[in-house]
C-alpha cells in the first residue's frame, strides 16, 4: 500500500520525489545516531547480563523514537526555509508546493524508509526455505511483521502531517501528542509476540491519527460522503 | 562532473515548474556551463527575466529549494546571458536520479544473483599488490599502494588525453573512443550474458548468441557515437556503465576498492577545480575552440542536436560538452582494466553537465543536465560493493543508495550556485562511504536485535 501511495501521489511531481528522498535520508541519519548511542552503551556494558541488555534495548528504542521526532522537526525547519525560497523564485509569488503536501511527502519518506529497514531483510529471507517459527516462536511472524510495518508506514505519514501542522500553528500539544503516540506504538511492540497486544492498539491509533490528519487537511464528513456516494 | 543545461521552455510552464536549480544565464562559467551557457543564453535570452541565484546554502531539498534561494542579479539585464534564468527545477534532478537509480538497480540485481561477480579470480594489472596478506598493516599498505598505482595511471591517461586534445589529434581520440566502446559493447556483454545464462541454467547456442550480441553491439555503436533515439542512447550508456562497474567490483580487491573510491573523489575534486587541473584545462580548451565534446562519454538527459546546427549558440554549446567527454574519456580509459577501453566510463568526473540545446527550429531549448559516465560507474561500484560484501545486506545497500542520491541532489544544488562544472563524485561518494561503514557496523547489530525481538522504532 505504501508503494501504491508513492506511485499515485508522488511519482508525478519531481519536487515531491526529492522531498521524499530527503525525508528518507533524515530518518536514516536519526537511525544512525540512535544506533551509535545504543552500540556504545552495549559495548560499555556487560554482555552477559540479560536484563541489562533488555533494558538497554528498551532505552535504545525510546531514544531512537525521540531522535526520529527531533529529526522530523529539523526537517520541518528545512522545508520552511525551502518554501520561502521557492516562493521567492517563482514568478508569480505562489509556491509550487504547499506545506501540507510537503508534510505528507515527508511523512511518507520517513515511513517508507523505516518500513524498508524493518522489512527488507525479512523479505530476503522469506525467499529461502519455509522455516518460520520452528524454534517455538510464533508462526505468524511474517504476517504480523508485514502488518506492523504497514501500520507503521501509515502512522509515519499521518504523524508527518500532524507534526507539521502543529509546528505551523504553534500548537505544542499536537506535537507532544505525536511524540507520545510514537512512543506508545514502539512500546506496544514490546508486547510481541503477544500480537493482540501490539497490533490491535496500533491499528486503533492509526485510525485515530488518520481521522485527525484528515480533519486537519480540510476534509470533513460531508466530503467523505460525497466521495463515497456520488463522486460529484 | 555535472553540467547544467538550461531549459528555456520552462518559462512557459506553470507555477509548479518554477523551482529552478540554476539560473539559465550563464556567465562564463568555466567548467560546465561555459559552452552551453553561451549558446543557451543566446537562445533563451528573450525568455528569461529572472536569474536564479542560490542563496540557500543549507537547503538540501533538491534543486528546487536551492533555486529559490538564489538571489536575482541586477546586472543581468544588460547581459543577455545573464538574463537567462535557468529554471532547473526538480525536473532536472529527477532526470539524473532515474538513470543513476537504474544503473544501480542493474548492478545490485546482477551482484545478488550472479555468482561470478563476487568470486575473486585475480586482479587487474592496475592493482598489482595482492591483499591476501597475513597482517592487517600489510594489507592496508598494499591497498594504499594499489590506489597510488591506479590513480597515477588515471592521471597519466587524462593528461595524455588533454594533450591530444590540445594538439588537435582528433582522429586519434575518435579512434580510441571507438575502440574502447567496441570492446566494451562486445566483449563485456558476451561475458555478462554468458554468466547470466549460466546462473539461470538457460542453454543458448552459439549462433543465436552471436546474432544477439552482434545486434546489440552494432546498434550500441551507432547510438552512442552517431545519432539515435535519445532513450536508446541513454539506455546504452546506462548498460555500459553497469558493465564497467561490475568489472570493477569483480576485479578490485576489497580494501583497495574503498581506498580507491575515496582517492578518486579527492582527485576529481582537484582535477576539476584547480586551475591547472587536467579536466579543467580540457574544458577550457574546448570552450575556447567552441567544439563539442565527444558524445560517448557523457550521459545527457536531453536531446543533443548541437553538431551541425547552424546556430552559433548551439555550436558553441557543443564543443564544451565534447571537451568534457574527451576528458572523461581519458579518465575512463585509465580506469578500464583492459587497455584502450571504456573511455566512456572514465567520463565520470570531469564531465560537466552541459546544457543541451535542441534543434534550432525549436523555440525553446531543451535543457538538461549532463553527467559523466564515470560518475555513474563509481556510484554503482559503491552500491554494488555494499550489496556484495556487507553482511547487513539490503539495509546497507539501501542506505548507500539514499546517501548517493542525496549527494547528487546537493551537488546539483551547488551547481546552481556556482554555475560551473563541478565534480559530481566527492559529495556523493563521501556520503556513501560514511553511510556504508556506519550502517554496516552500527546500525546492523541494532536492527538485527530489534528484528529478533520484533520491536519497532
Amino acid at each position: 500500500p505504501a508503494f501504491g501511495l508513492f506511485i499515485f501521489t508522488i511519482a508525478r511531481d519531481p519536487l515531491r520525489i526529492i522531498i521524499l528522498i530527503a525525508g528518507a535520508f533524515f530518518w536514516l541519519v536519526s537511525l544512525l545516531l540512535s544506533s551509535l548511542i545504543w552500540f556504545i552503551a552495549v559495548k560499555a556494558s556487560d554482555p552477559q547480563d540479560e536484563r541489562l541488555q533488555k533494558g538497554l534495548l528498551i532505552f535504545g528504542v525510546m531514544f531512537s523514537v525521540l531522535l526520529q521526532e527531533a529529526f522530523r522537526f529539523l526537517y520541518y525547519k528545512l522545508l520552511r526555509k525551502a518554501i520561502e525560497g521557492l516562493v521567492a523564485l517563482s514568478e508569480d509569488g505562489c509556491s509550487p508546493i504547499s506545506i501540507q503536501q510537503m508534510a505528507y511527502v515527508a511523512g511518507v519518506g520517513f515511513g517508507l524508509m523505516s518500513g524498508a529497514f524493518s522489512m527488507i531483510n525479512l523479505l530476503a529471507d522469506a525467499l529461502g526455505p519455509g522455516t518460520v517459527g520452528i524454534h517455538g516462536d510464533s508462526q505468524l511472524y511474517f504476517l504480523t511483521s508485514a502488518f506492523m510495518t504497514m501500520v507503521l508506514i501509515f502512522l509515519h505519514t499521518f504523524w508527518g502531517i500532524l507534526f507539521f501542522h502543529g509546528c505551523e500553528h504553534r500548537r505544542w500539544w499536537e506535537i507532544t501528542a505525536v511524540v507520545i503516540m510514537h512512543l506508545t506504538v514502539s512500546g506496544l511492540s514490546f508486547c510481541n509476540p503477544l500480537y493482540v497486544g501490539s497490533l490491535v492498539p496500533s491499528y486503533l491509533l492509526m485510525a485515530a491519527a488518520a481521522a485527525w490528519a484528515y480533519l486537519l487537511s480540510g476534509g470533513s464528513v460531508q466530503n467523505l460522503r460525497r466521495f463515497l456516494l456520488c463522486k460529484c | 562532473m555535472i553540467t547544467f543545461m538550461n531549459n528555456s521552455d520552462s518559462e512557459e510552464e506553470p507555477c509548479n515548474e518554477r523551482t529552478s536549480l540554476m539560473s539559465a544565464e550563464s556567465p562564463p562559467v568555466p567548467s560546465y556551463q561555459d559552452g552551453l551557457q553561451a549558446s543557451e543564453a543566446g537562445e533563451a535570452q528573450a525568455h528569461r527575466k529572472r536569474r536564479a541565484g542560490n542563496s540557500r546554502g543549507p537547503n538540501i531539498t533538491g534543486g528546487e529549494t536551492s533555486g529559490s534561494g538564489v538571489p536575482v542579479r541586477e546586472s543581468a539585464l544588460e547581459n543577455e546571458e545573464e538574463e537567462l534564468t535557468l529554471k532547473y527545477g526538480a525536473k532536472h534532478v529527477i532526470m539524473l536520479f532515474v538513470p543513476v537509480t537504474l544503473c544501480m538497480i542493474v548492478v545490485v540485481a546482477t551482484i545478488k544473483s550472479v555468482r561470478f561477480y563476487t568470486e575473486k579470480n585475480g586482479q587487474l594489472i592496475y592493482t598489482p599488490f595482492s591483499e591476501d596478506t597475513p597482517s592487517v598493516g600489510q594489507r592496508l599498505l598494499n591497498s594504499v599502494l594499489n590506489t597510488i598505482v591506479m590513480i597515477s595511471v588515471i592521471i597519466v591517461m587524462t593528461v595524455f588525453l588533454v594533450l591530444l586534445y590540445k594538439y588537435r589529434c582528433y582522429k586519434f581520440i575518435h579512434g580510441w573512443l571507438i575502440l574502447s566502446s567496441l570492446m566494451l559493447l562486445f566483449l563485456f556483454t558476451y561475458i555478462y550474458l554468458g554468466e547470466v545464462l549460466k546462473t539461470y541454467n538457460v542453454a543458448m547456442d552459439y549462433p543465436t548468441l552471436f546474432i544477439v550480441i552482434w545486434n546489440f553491439g552494432a546498434v550500441g555503436m551507432i547510438c552512442i557515437h552517431w545519432k539515435g533515439p535519445l532513450q536508446l542512447q541513454q539506455a546504452y550508456l546506462i548498460m555500459i556503465s553497469a558493465l564497467m562497474a561490475l568489472v570493477f567490483i569483480k576485479y578490485l580487491p576489497e580494501w583497495s576498492a574503498w581506498v580507491i573510491l575515496g582517492a578518486i573523489s579527492i582527485y576529481d575534486l582537484m582535477a576539476v577545480l584547480c586551475p591547472k587541473g587536467p579536466l579543467r584545462m580540457l574544458v577550457e580548451t574546448a570552450q575556447e575552440r567552441n567544439e563539442p565534446i565527444f558524445p560517448a562519454l557523457i550521459y545527457s538527459s536531453a536531446m543533443m542536436w548541437t553538431v551541425g546546427m547552424a546556430k552559433p549558440d548551439t555550436a558553441a554549446r557543443g564543443p564544451s560538452q565534447q571537451a568534457w567527454d574527451a576528458a572523461e574519456d581519458g579518465r575512463e580509459h585509465l580506469r578500464s582494466p583492459l587497455h584502450a577501453e571504456s573511455q566512456m566510463s572514465e567520463t565520470r568526473s570531469p564531465v560537466p553537465t552541459r546544457p543541451v540545446t535542441s534543434l534550432e527550429e525549436l523555440e525553446e531549448e531543451e535543457r538538461g543536465v549532463k553527467l559523466g559516465l564515470g560518475d555513474f560507474i563509481f556510484y554503482s561500484v559503491l552500491v554494488g560493493k555494499a550489496a556484495a560484501t556487507a553482511s547487513g545486506d539490503w539495509n546497507t545497500t539501501l542506505a548507500c543508495f539514499v546517501a548517493i542520491l542525496i549527494g547528487l541532489c546537493l551537488t546539483l544544488l551547488l551547481l546552481a550556485v556556482f554555475k560551473k562544472a563541478l565534480p559530481a563524485l566527492p559529495i556523493s561518494i563521501t556520503f556513501g562511504l560514511i553511510f556504508y561503514f556506519s550502517t554496516d557496523n552500527l546500525v546492523r547489530p541494532f536492527m538485527d536485535t530489534l528484528a529478533s525481538h520484533q520491536l519497532y522504532i
